[in-house]
């Protein structure tokens, strides 16, 4: 009987001991951020265009994260940027809606500089600081942080912002999947 | 001679040397134009530095390196710049670069040499800016500006690579054998630069010739000339080090780091042109062979066409195009109007009994004879499996980038697979993947900063306003009864013309905007009267030139508000025409870009508005006599109203565009 006491005794303190050192674990090591949030955002395109209805990235990441958005609304990420999501959270892969999106090539936004007013409209709208310019000053894109969000056509009162593709140069030119002609053969 | 060491795996492909190799460099007769690529380098594309139609000398200058990592460009010849701008250059892609095109005047003036001639004297900096300046770049392939490479000056050994193993080059061959001694006073500048233990002059047994003269050429100077048995890649940087010092260059770790460092002898010999004669790189020895009548090694000159030089050499009618490098490694050239760039070592005119069309591609059939050939010691079968599948993660896992290109798995490969074009699909994909990621990151920083701008600037306003509702009540406890009572009859005004003036806003209660803007028309012409009645009272004293000059400014002020009231107009106007356009009522979607467009004009209105209502109380702020500033409020007044009204016709519009797009 005192053995059975005794074992039950053991075990109840290094229950007691060992609850001790998670509580004490749980405070002193919390993590304050989601780190799922950031392995999502880490993911997604970062062109904070709002094209799945949330205002930028990083709350489409938390939208995710806590279960209220798809993983399909993010036209520029694409099917890729759908696969890898779907490969993070461990959930099926899902296409875009039917027609839902169009997802276009890669564009950086350009400014008609004879036709800029100098409104600094585009400005307040561009959500990476991507153009410069001052009030009654024309204004410029800054090509090479220009996500392509198109957030900055809306508000131009004069219409004279157009989006170009970034076309294929020298420097990211890829070579391409090889591919290995098959010829029929005769059973 | 100190004991050889072998690098793993490795192949003998035949050799195809003797096509070229027989008869002395050749200077053949220059073309009429030149195209002189920008980009011959690693890193930053040279910057052009000659204007259109401007004359330019041979050795002159056109391309300023741009940046740390890059290298200047030189006209080739003398003659006249006839184009800048993106042309057919060297490049697998076909795509075109900036070149700068040359138009020869065929008298080939040279600009005066302006060599280094103290250079031993000469600091670290001062070298590597004239040798950036002078255009030296790495010529065995990979064009790294040799500026950068010789900055280090505590070396175990310097290697010099005259190894060659490609099949068909021989343009190092041709330049051992015929300017020994000027590679080795090339040598005698890098050595001095960079004071190795020792120097080791790596050439493959199979040019004994090059071996005896750069042995002759070398005597009494310490270097040492080693022949190296022949077997590819032995030309490889990593594997002539391991040839040459038995030293492995792991992964990720620098050759320099190891104390070795690597030149090809044609980068040597362009180092002492630079150095001792001030001669920039604007030719180079290039081998022409394959399926031509007089293949053979030539001096080219940068920029020369392709075209030009296999036409000289005699190209056969029966040639299915031209590679541009060696068999093993280069490529086929996209267009032969492209001009010979500080990378061009060969070019290949193929034909079908030089080069018989590949079988076609059998499954792997996992026999590991391309692991046993490779020179990086990789698993090429595992690399090839990855890339196939796209699982570009593991194949970098697997030292994807440790692979030379070196095409010794495809040579190999039983079932012919293009194994190395796979890898270099792979590694593009890499890299472009790399560069999609890079350009995320500096997304979000620079959109988590505008958020914090934002919030900043926000907490910043909210601060001063704070500060400034402090003090206010104590200064003026007592609120103006005069100004109260003014703001109230404007107000009162503005009601009464409004609801004349705009019958369709009659029925509907003003938008906040419109009221908003009305009581701030009113306050500011309270101001206005206000501070006309002050500088009155203050100028009553002093009539005459002070008046006149008031007057003028309320004219001026007159003359703003006018115009302002005309911007507005014009606006609303403006507002007005998309609406009037039939909007088709099955497609919504213009309808609501109409009504973004009212809605945009609209608030041009408005701040135009404002605009003359600023404008008017500058003007009549310094307006010396009521009665010159009256005229003024009632200018305010009408663009007000205007604005107003404006507003009203664009709501109107939004209204009517909404309704047509529900229908």
């Amino acid at each position: 009987m005192s053995g059975f006491l005794t074992a039950l005794a053991i075990m109840a303190a290094l229950a007691i001991l060992l609850g001790a050192i998670l509580g004490f674990a749980s405070v002193r090591f919390r993590v304050e951020a989601d780190p799922l949030v950031d392995k999502i955002d880490a993911i997604l395109p970062q062109t904070q265009c709002g094209q799945c209805s949330f205002p930028g990235c990083r709350p489409y990441a938390e939208a995710i994260a806590g279960g209220e958005a798809d993983i399909n609304q993010c036209p520029p990420g694409g099917e890729d940027g759908i696969r890898k999501l779907a490969e993070l959270l461990g959930v099926d892969f899902k296409p875009f809606d039917e027609g839902a999106i169009e997802v276009k090539p890669k564009s950086v936004a350009l400014i008609d500089e004879t036709t800029c007013i100098g409104c600094t409209l585009c400005i307040q709208a561009c959500p990476v600081d991507a153009i410069v310019g001052a009030a009654k000053q024309m204004h410029t894109i800054i090509a090479s942080e220009c996500t392509g969000c198109e957030l900055c056509l809306p508000p131009c009162p004069v219409d004279c912002i157009q989006m170009v593709p970034v076309g294929t140069t020298v420097a990211n030119w890829k070579w391409s999947y090889p591919v290995i002609p098959i010829k029929a053969v005769k059973a | 001679m100190s004991a050889l060491f072998r690098f793993h795996g490795g192949i003998h492909p035949p050799e195809f040397k003797a096509l070229s190799n027989g008869t002395p460099i050749a200077t053949p007769p220059l073309p009429a134009r030149f195209a002189v690529p920008l980009s011959q380098h690693l890193g930053n594309p040279a910057k052009a530095c000659v204007a259109l139609g401007e004359r330019v000398l041979a050795g002159q200058r056109i391309g300023d390196a741009d940046g740390r990592i890059s290298a200047a460009v030189h006209a080739p010849t003398s003659g006249v710049v006839s184009a800048i701008g993106p042309h057919a250059v060297a490049h697998p892609s076909g795509l075109l670069q900036d070149c700068i095109v040359i138009d020869s005047d065929g008298l080939d003036n040279w600009c005066a040499p302006s060599p280094l001639p103290n250079w031993q004297d000469a600091g670290d900096d001062e070298i590597r800016t004239f040798l950036r300046d002078m255009g030296v770049v790495g010529q065995g392939g990979a064009v790294f500006p040799t500026s950068l490479k010789l900055g280090v000056n505590t070396l175990e050994q310097l290697i010099v690579n005259g190894a060659e193993c490609e099949p068909f080059i021989s343009c190092d061959d041709r330049l051992m054998r015929e300017r020994a001694g000027e590679i080795v006073d090339g040598i005698r500048i890098a050595a001095q630069l960079m004071r190795p233990r020792t120097v080791l002059i790596g050439i493959e047994d199979n040019k004994p010739e090059a071996i005896t003269a750069m042995r002759a050429a070398c005597a009494g100077s310490g270097f040492e000339v080693v022949a190296i048995p022949t077997l590819y890649p032995s030309g490889g940087a990593k594997q002539l080090i391991r040839i040459l010092t038995g030293k492995k260059v792991p992964h990720g770790v620098r050759a320099t780091d190891m104390g070795v460092q690597c030149f090809n002898v044609g980068t040597l010999y362009s180092l002492k042109r630079a150095m001792m004669d001030g001669e920039p790189v604007i030719s180079r020895i290039l081998t022409l062979s394959g399926d031509l009548a007089r293949p053979g090694n030539i001096e080219a000159r940068i920029g020369t066409p392709f075209a030009h030089l296999l036409a000289w050499a005699g190209i056969q009618p029966d040639s299915e195009g031209v590679i541009m490098g060696g068999p093993m490694m280069g490529f086929d050239l996209p267009s032969l109007e492209a001009g010979v760039s500080k990378a061009s070592n060969c070019l290949i005119a193929k034909s079908r009994a030089l080069f018989p069309p590949r079988p076609p591609a059998l499954p792997c059939i996992r026999c590991g004879e391309c692991a046993s050939v490779c020179p990086a010691e990789l698993q090429p079968m595992d690399l090839y499996w990855f890339a196939k599948a796209k699982d570009l993660g593991r194949a970098q896992e697997a030292d994807l980038f440790d692979c030379i290109e070196c095409g010794a798995c495809s040579y190999v490969c039983p079932s012919q697979l293009p194994l190395v074009d796979f890898y270099k699909f792979a590694k593009d994909e890499i890299w472009a993947a790399e560069r999609d990621k890079k350009a995320a990151d500096r997304a979000r920083m620079r959109h988590d900063f505008r958020q914090l701008r934002l919030e900043r600037d926000k907490a910043e306003k909210a601060q001063r306003l704070a500060a400034r509702a402090t003090p206010a009540p104590a200064s003026s406890a007592a609120p103006d009864p005069d100004k109260a009572a003014a703001i109230r009859a404007a107000m009162a005004r503005a009601a009464e013309k409004k609801a004349e003036d705009s019958h369709a806003p009659a029925k509907t209660p003003l938008s906040d905007d419109a009221k908003r803007a009305a009581i701030e028309a009113a306050m500011t012409r309270a101001a206005a009267n206000k501070a006309a009645r002050e500088s009155a009272v203050s100028t009553a004293a002093a009539p005459g030139d002070e008046a006149k000059r008031a007057a003028i400014e309320a004219a001026m002020a007159r003359a703003a508000a006018r115009k302002a009231a005309q911007g507005a107009a014009a606006g609303a106007e403006a507002g007005a025409t998309p609406v009037a356009m039939p909007a088709s009522p099955s497609q919504p979607k213009p309808a609501i870009d109409d009504a973004k467009r009212a809605a945009i004009e609209a608030a041009m209105a408005r701040a135009a508005a404002r605009k003359a209502e600023q404008g008017v109380e500058v003007g009549a702020a310094s307006a010396a006599m009521p009665s010159q500033a009256k005229p003024a409020i009632d200018d305010a007044k009408r663009a007000a109203i205007e604005a107003a009204m404006a507003r009203a016709a664009a709501k109107k519009a939004e209204r009517d565009a909404a309704q047509k797009g529900d229908n």
